[in-house]
């Protein structure tokens, strides 16, 4: 490819700095990813290499401090958890989606709009805060300590909310006009060019928010550990204790030594490589989609 | 050419980032060297305990203006992080809210004071005393109910600490338990986090430390303490060593601490500083 510079007949230093501190950035960014994955490798492959990856759902609980590493109940919170978290997200986020781009009038899409933006720039530890003086009181009616993994789900729920609303949101202005105008002019209800046309053309924006949305609720920390319970177990209902992989890190890491601490990196790995594989995902989707 | 220059650049950024955290406390150590002699100069960071962390932060308040060269940080994160970071060399000085162990003998402890370990349970919660065995039993869940302890019909959600808080350490030699033989209902991390939760579950029961919990009560959070054996869970109990499950709480460095260090350890020892101990519902210890 011939670049665009050599094309300039009177090259300016203005364009020389630009493009060296461009430059210099995009290098730095991905050094900096790269020095993070070396950096987990190197922590975790003592561990890996003494006590191998078939301990860590074959033992006997989790028990760093008696050598007992079974991180089965974890994996399996992270999951449940993400999947709650999608459950209460998905369809909320979808409909309001709709409801703003298809039914309200201007006026109110604009301020809801901005609403769900206020929403999406909460921090995540102002959330857990809420979620544990509010709403797992309300949650221990329903039955045990209220912190739980519906409490998790639900907190987490809310979360990634405006990211599924938003990136849905923009998937639905993406649908060509003249799509739902052809629609009308056929005599479509609204409800049948939603559901028939807008949905269909947008649904791989769609989906590729709701993988974003996935990442986010699989990495997110603060809130989980405010409001999840923590107890290391495989829940058997939703009103259960759970404890995630991220929350376990949060946890113990300020104590962990050796082993214990090696493994918690191992952990810390796995949750990269799920989220590199979402985001994989994700390109493909919108690939497939261009 | 240029390529090269913009990779160097790139790669020289990107070790300084990774270094700069060796990097300012060598400064700090090198600063603080230096200034020792006439006016104290330079930066402290300590870690640990979140029970200690809130008094050293006020101590540091007060030292910092009497020596307006010195910047102290004060973060929290548990004794065990204090340890593990004073060992490391990340912290000048850990905060740990229990006595050194066995393999921890290559660290020096400075006490500053004295905080108990009480249980807590929901204001409302109509039981008045708890003796040993029946915590052992609560906490190992042969007893689910407060019924059986002669209290309402209400389910008994246990409330536990994460494994390396010193609270957890106390708590669990003190009624000589293992950590894996517990069933608990809810998991925290620090005291604040165990009062919220207990606060918001009439039928919780934790531990937390006496201090905090005394703090929590007078500002109206509607949690009640238990006394343990008999004796009433308050910090005079605890500052004349009748409350049982008591424990020090220490400032930790290395075998050699630098002069700052040294200095704040005996700003934080000295009688200049109890009224900050007592504002924060601990002991003064006697030197």
């Amino acid at each position: 490819m011939t670049s665009l510079w050599r094309n300039i007949l009177s090259p300016r230093s203005g364009d020389w700095w630009l493009r060296t501190v461009t430059r210099t950035c995009a290098v730095v960014s991905a050094v900096v990813v790269l020095l993070v994955l070396v950096f987990l490798t190197t922590e975790a492959l003592p561990a890996l290499r003494r006590i191998g990856i078939s301990r860590f759902v074959t033992d006997e609980g989790w028990y760093p401090l008696s050598d007992r590493y079974n991180m089965l109940p974890m994996i399996v919170g992270t999951l449940l958890t993400t999947t709650g978290a999608i459950l209460v997200a998905g369809p909320l986020g979808i409909c309001s989606a709709i409801f703003a781009q298809f039914y309200a009038p201007p006026s109110v899409a604009r301020w809801y709009r901005r609403l769900i933006e206020l929403l999406a720039g909460i921090p995540s530890v102002v959330f857990g805060l809420w979620g544990l003086v509010v709403l797992v009181p309300l949650l221990a009616s329903v039955g045990g300590s209220g912190q739980s993994l519906m409490a998790a789900s639900l907190i987490l729920g809310l979360m990634i909310l405006p990211m599924v609303a938003l990136t849905a949101g923009s998937a639905f202005a993406a649908v060509p006009p003249e799509l739902i105008r052809g629609g009308a002019a056929l005599g479509f209800s609204r409800f049948a060019i939603v559901w028939h046309i807008a949905l269909p053309a947008a649904g791989s924006g769609i989906a590729a928010g709701v993988l974003l949305a996935v990442s986010r609720a699989m990495g997110e920390t603060m809130a989980v550990v405010m409001v999840a319970g923590n107890v290391v177990q495989i829940p058997d209902s939703l009103t259960a204790p759970v404890r995630t992989l991220t929350g376990n890190m949060a946890l113990e890491l300020g104590y962990a030594a050796a082993d214990h601490r090696s493994i918690l990196f191992i952990s810390g790995l796995g949750l990269l490589v799920a989220v590199s594989c979402t985001m994989l995902l994700i390109n493909r989707i919108a690939g497939a989609a261009s | 050419m240029r390529w090269k220059t913009v990779l160097t650049l790139g790669m020289l950024t990107a070790m300084i980032a990774s270094g700069c955290r060796e990097d300012s406390s060598a400064a700090a150590k090198a600063t603080d060297q230096s200034g020792a002699k006439n006016q104290l100069t330079g930066r402290l960071t300590l870690t640990g305990s979140s029970t200690i962390a809130p008094l050293a932060a006020e101590i540091a308040r007060r030292f910092e203006q009497q020596h307006p060269g010195v910047r102290i940080d004060v973060q929290s994160g548990g004794s065990g992080k204090g340890i593990a970071d004073v060992r490391a060399g990340t912290a000048d000085i850990g905060m740990a809210s229990r006595a050194l162990k066995a393999g921890e003998q290559d660290l020096e402890a400075y006490p500053i004071a004295a905080d108990g370990v009480c249980l807590i349970v929901h204001a409302r919660n109509e039981i008045s005393q708890l003796d040993n065995d029946q915590v052992i039993s609560v906490y190992t869940d042969r007893i689910n109910n407060w019924k059986q302890l002669g209290g309402a019909d209400l389910p008994i959600t246990v409330v536990h600490k994460a494994e390396g808080r010193a609270t957890l350490e106390v708590f669990l030699s003190y009624l000589g338990m293992e950590n894996p033989a517990i069933h608990p209902d809810v998991i925290v991390g620090d005291n604040e986090h165990g009062i919220k939760t207990v606060a918001g579950a009439p039928g919780a029961v934790g531990y937390v430390s006496i201090g905090t919990a005394e703090a929590n009560i007078s500002a109206g959070v509607p949690i009640r303490m238990l006394p343990m054996q008999g004796v009433p869970a308050t910090t005079e109990n605890v500052a004349t060593g009748r409350f049982p499950m008591s424990r020090p709480l220490n400032l930790v460095t290395s075998a050699s601490p630098a002069p700052l260090s040294r200095a704040f350890i005996d700003y934080c020892q000295s009688e200049e500083v109890h009224d900050l101990i007592v504002a924060q519902y601990f002991v003064p210890t006697q030197r």
